[in-house]
């Protein structure tokens, strides 16, 4: 018997935002709307089947994650391995320092990740460890160590 | 927080483009993954919340606070992949509008009838063959349903119509004209029988 999963809307509606956010970032301008829509059919796809209600804003953006590496790896036209993708977090759009932006472009995955998921999908350490397929003790260590790579890197 | 978490949070004032939602939803029709589409109806009787399968019309709600426990309801008995998709309502909006205007007397729409089973799925499709303008008794539609003696029962049953107005349980009157009850309230089933031209004892 599967249990009560909220309407898909719902998910859908507390949930746009930070997928958007994220993958205008972690894929870059021109791959976000594709991302966004690719990562919501897919949830939508896997929702029916979902066995655990627990942490579903976790679950969408760990399939942002992979849409948005999946992105990067087409834009390459060649096979890469995963870790190894960029996730091109150099949109400056919004006025925001590009240097700070290509800092976090150059972080290594993990770290990236964590510091995407924290400050633009607004995901606590539990939800980012879900998102990057580790541990909860293991996002916080990734976040904590993007950012002080961060603050070497960059000043305001 | 430091200076470099407020500029990184500052990055998240972006929303998403309105359209982004839609496009997901045409897609998920398109792709057979729209279990559940609904949209909100705009009805003389105040917003309705219309609700369809692939099959058909499986909900019409009156709603005033309580959408969200329909959408839950329906997540819960029929499947959680629930999207607003107006489109997919276009032919609901379309008949509904007529029938307000007094220019259809039949609906032509499919319905699904998954919500309900057994003696009441029975007294439903009973109650939608009562045509326009038409009026039965709670007793009729037990007859009709098959248990002449489950008057109660059939009257439970018209009480829990999941798609009011479409399966018309607003033409079923106490014997000898008496209104009877109804769920969004006997308001509604005095407006319903006045546009529909009936005039009872009760609606006068």
């Amino acid at each position: 018997m599967p249990m009560d999963l909220p309407p898909f809307q719902r998910l859908l509606d507390d949930n746009r935002d930070a997928v958007y956010r994220y993958v205008l970032y972690a894929a870059g301008p021109n791959e976000a709307d594709d991302c966004f829509q690719e990562t919501w059919l897919a949830a939508l796809r896997a929702y029916g089947s979902l066995r655990n209600a627990d942490n579903l804003r976790g679950w969408v953006l760990r399939i942002a994650r992979n849409k948005a590496m999946d992105a990067a790896r087409g834009r390459s036209r060649r096979p890469v391995p995963v870790e190894a993708v960029p996730e091109q977090a150099t949109y400056d759009r919004n006025g925001l320092d590009p240097a700070l932006w290509s800092a976090v472009g150059t972080l290594p995955p993990k770290q990236r990740g964590a510091v995407l998921l924290r400050f633009l999908a607004d995901l606590d350490h539990a939800e980012i460890g879900l998102a990057l397929d580790c541990s909860t003790d293991a996002a916080r260590r990734n976040l904590h160590e993007g950012l002080n790579r961060l603050r070497k890197e960059w000043t305001p | 927080m430091t200076d470099l978490e407020a500029v990184l949070q500052s990055a998240r004032e972006r929303d998403t483009p309105t359209e982004l939602g839609q496009h997901v939803a045409r897609r998920a029709a398109d792709e057979g993954l729209l279990d559940v589409a609904y949209a909100s109806v705009d009805s003389p009787l105040g917003p309705l919340l219309a609700a369809a399968t692939p099959r058909g019309l499986v909900r019409l709600a009156y709603v005033d606070n309580d959408f969200d426990a329909v959408l839950e309801g329906l997540a819960r008995r029929i499947s959680p992949r629930v999207l607003e998709a107006p489109a997919q309502l276009d032919e609901v909006r379309r008949e509904l509008e007529q029938y307000f205007a007094g220019r259809r007397r039949r609906f032509e729409l499919a319905v699904d009838w998954e919500l309900v089973s057994g003696f009441g799925r029975r007294v439903l499709q009973a109650t939608a063959a009562i045509a326009y303008g038409d009026v039965a008794s709670y007793r009729d539609v037990a007859v009709r349903a098959g248990s002449p003696r489950a008057t109660r029962a059939a009257g439970n049953a018209l009480g829990a119509n999941p798609i009011p107005i479409v399966v018309p349980c607003h033409r079923v009157l106490r014997t000898g004209g008496g209104l009877g009850g109804y769920t969004g309230g006997l308001d509604k089933k005095r407006y319903l029988l006045g546009v529909e031209g009936v005039q009872t004892a009760a609606t006068r």
